[in-house]
């Protein structure tokens, strides 16, 4: 789960950190109001679950309230990357000496949180890594000690960074105390910024949460935003599916997060594309089923539909039924075909005998005749 | 002869009072498993599943020889589980539980890779067995049927599919384990090569990776240095969009890593043929073994 940039300093700011200060404004009003109580050059960031914010408008220098107003009216219903922007962060400028980078990321090679580090900050840190790798210092906190100040200050020096030594490598140590204790899987400072008059502070964040681990923390899963994602993610989350949407018309639904990719890749494969990633899990009845189709079709880009499904301990006559159903009540009318193999597979052909849904033996064949059924190759 | 597990492995089910844990724990046991005790806390002195059932690990390790522990712990205690089996000495410890929070996982593994003696397989994982001997997971038994391919994979269903079409072509399955889907996991495909290589009964394995991470190029590296046998690869994921977490957790491509270009490179640098579809690797493992 992605949290806004606002979200994000206030956690930091609970961790000790310094950040600038700012307030949400939801209108140019607000953020004229806030602008004044500041009484200083404020700088005005659309809260939106995308990055790339400043090269598409969003983020915009005030040096008066009327000024801080009237960008933020332009800020404010800004379409950034497909989100548009509902609220602004009004922040107080900083003045800035140095841009650092400091991120914490779960490293699987290492197997531990990395922290990365760079005095290249306030830039695209992908770009950095893919351009210059040297230019970041990589270090695996050994999760039972934890990130130790004197290994945060020997990691500052590495990297090159000026300032107040002791400042900046507190903030490394109570980054990982944010990163431990609200359990996220990405927190990263950028710019991490040393002002000219050599305070230390975090002028823009972005905090990603672990999932796995949203039940220990209830104040944090209330943040998430339904809008922030796919109206279809959204409910297809609240039927317990894994659910991606994607760019193609070919609908799909599968069981095993492996089986769909695979689905995915087969229809690709054979000059297709898929609309969604949906994975139903394992022993799904009809009812599941059902609601997997009600889904997939409320995406108006979805031309037919590709149910592949191993059966395990999947019934393939309880996905028949549940398929059935949705034709029965009108909801499903577009193609569909069907690879079901294993459990109750002849318990299925005879429930959908003579109506009008294929059943393919294999899902490359399958693949192909949903495509074809679905305008062809592309 | 396979690996990891035999008709000797002596097996405990972590949660077998459960849901989950009582119904694999009945499924095991046709499939061959022998399973010699149950433990729940809280729970010690009842009998499940026709065994025993004990509060704690140690318990249970008292009274009985124990060679591997499934877990079937619901997510907030699935890793504390795990190094409960760890602590009491069990050698084989297969994580079922799915949702685990990373930084348990995290702390987890580091602790028992640090303990040496320790095999961890998972979470998130659909387990391992030895067709006709030993069931140590949730996979549909009656599609394995015993040879000489050793099956590694990430995802289940895949992994379902494919040891199908191995028995199907007569090829069969000498042992077979889901390492998980998630991130951090106990064992990665490199680990278990070395395994097959040493294994008589095994003549190729076959790698069903997908997008994520770098076991697929961690893999290939040993395989181009070590590997006696052949080796054929499957990649899932290939048409992901970047970014998107497909399902699995693990399964997300963040920059330049774990993308399919890089895993198919890899594999071909380890002289390695990669699949398209279930049924080619069938194709290319008889390429191998006629």
């Amino acid at each position: 789960m992605n949290l806004h940039e606002y979200q994000a300093k206030e956690i930091l700011a609970k961790y000790g950190i310094p950040v600038p200060p700012g307030r949400i404004a939801y209108t140019a009003d607000e953020a004229k109001q806030i602008a004044t109580e500041f009484g200083d050059t404020v700088v005005i960031k659309a809260q939106v679950h995308t990055g790339g914010r400043g090269k598409a408008g969003g983020v915009k220098l005030a040096k008066t309230p009327e000024e801080a107003r009237e960008k933020a009216g332009q800020i404010l219903g800004l379409n950034i990357k497909g989100f548009i922007t509902k609220k602004v962060l009004v922040a107080k400028a900083v003045d800035i000496a140095k841009e650092y980078y400091a991120g914490l990321i779960l490293d699987r090679v290492t197997q531990r949180v990395v922290l990365m580090l760079s005095k290249e900050g306030g830039v695209d840190i992908e770009e950095v890594a893919a351009e210059r790798p040297e230019a970041i210092i990589k270090h695996a906190i050994d999760p039972h000690k934890g990130l130790r100040p004197f290994e945060a200050r020997e990691l500052v020096k590495r990297a090159g960074m000026e300032g107040n030594l002791n400042k900046l490598a507190q903030i490394l140590v109570q980054l990982y105390h944010a990163y431990e204790g609200i359990d996220a899987s990405t927190a990263e400072i950028n710019p991490l910024v040393v002002t000219a008059s050599g305070d230390v502070v975090a002028a823009d964040a972005k905090i990603v949460l672990d999932d796995n681990a949203l039940y220990r923390h209830p104040e944090l899963s209330r943040l998430r935003e339904e809008e922030a994602e796919h109206p279809l993610e959204v409910e297809a989350s609240n039927y317990g599916f894994a659910y991606v949407k994607l760019e193609g018309n070919v609908g799909i639904i599968g069981n095993g997060a492996g089986l769909v990719m695979y689905t995915l890749d087969l229809v690709q494969r054979v000059g297709g594309k898929a609309a969604n990633f949906l994975d139903i899990g394992g022993g799904a009845k009809a009812d599941i089923v059902y609601n997997a189709l009600k889904v997939v079709l409320k995406d108006p880009d979805v031309k037919g539909v590709f149910i592949n499904i191993f059966g395990g301990i999947t019934r393939a006559d309880e996905v028949a039924k549940g398929v059935l159903r949705a034709m029965d009540e009108g909801i499903l009318t577009k193609p569909v075909a069907m690879r079901v193999a294993g459990t109750a597979e002849e318990e299925a052909k005879k429930l959908l005998e003579g109506r009008p849904i294929y059943m393919y033996p294999t899902s490359i064949e399958a693949a192909k005749a949903i495509v074809a059924m679905t305008g062809g190759a592309q | 002869m396979s690996i990891l597990v035999n008709k000797n492995t002596q097996v405990l089910v972590q949660g077998i009072t459960g849901r989950e844990g009582a119904f694999h724990a009945e499924q095991m046991m046709k499939a061959g498993t022998k399973i010699v005790a149950g433990m729940t806390p809280g729970k010690g002195g009842q009998m499940a599943q026709g065994v025993p059932v004990y509060d704690t690990v140690k318990e249970a390790t008292h009274h009985h020889r124990i060679d591997a522990s499934i877990i079937f712990v619901p997510a907030p205690g699935a890793a504390d589980a795990a190094l409960e089996a760890a602590h009491a000495g069990i050698p084989l410890v297969v994580l079922i539980t799915e949702g685990i929070p990373t930084m348990d996982m995290v702390k987890a593994v580091a602790e028992i890779k640090a303990m040496g003696n320790v095999r961890l397989i998972g979470g998130n994982c659909p387990g391992l067995i030895t067709p006709g001997e030993c069931k140590l997971g949730i996979m549909p038994a009656n599609v394995f049927k015993r040879g000489k391919v050793g099956l590694i994979s990430r995802s289940g269903t895949v992994t379902y599919e494919t040891a199908k079409a191995l028995s199907d072509a007569g090829y069969g399955i000498s042992t077979c384990i889901g390492i998980g889907g998630d991130p951090i996991i106990g064992t990665t495909f490199k680990d278990l090569l070395p395994m097959f290589n040493d294994d008589p009964e095994t003549e190729a394995v076959v790698i069903c990776g997908e997008i994520g991470g770098s076991d697929e190029e961690d893999a290939a590296e040993y395989i181009k240095a070590h590997m006696k046998k052949p080796v054929v690869g499957f990649i899932g994921g290939r048409s992901a969009p970047k970014g998107k977490k497909m399902g699995h957790a693990g399964a997300i491509i963040m920059g330049n890593v774990g993308t399919p270009e890089s895993k198919l490179a890899a594999f071909a640098a380890a002289g390695v043929p990669v699949a398209d579809t279930i049924d080619e690797i069938v194709e290319l493992v008889r390429a191998k073994l006629g």
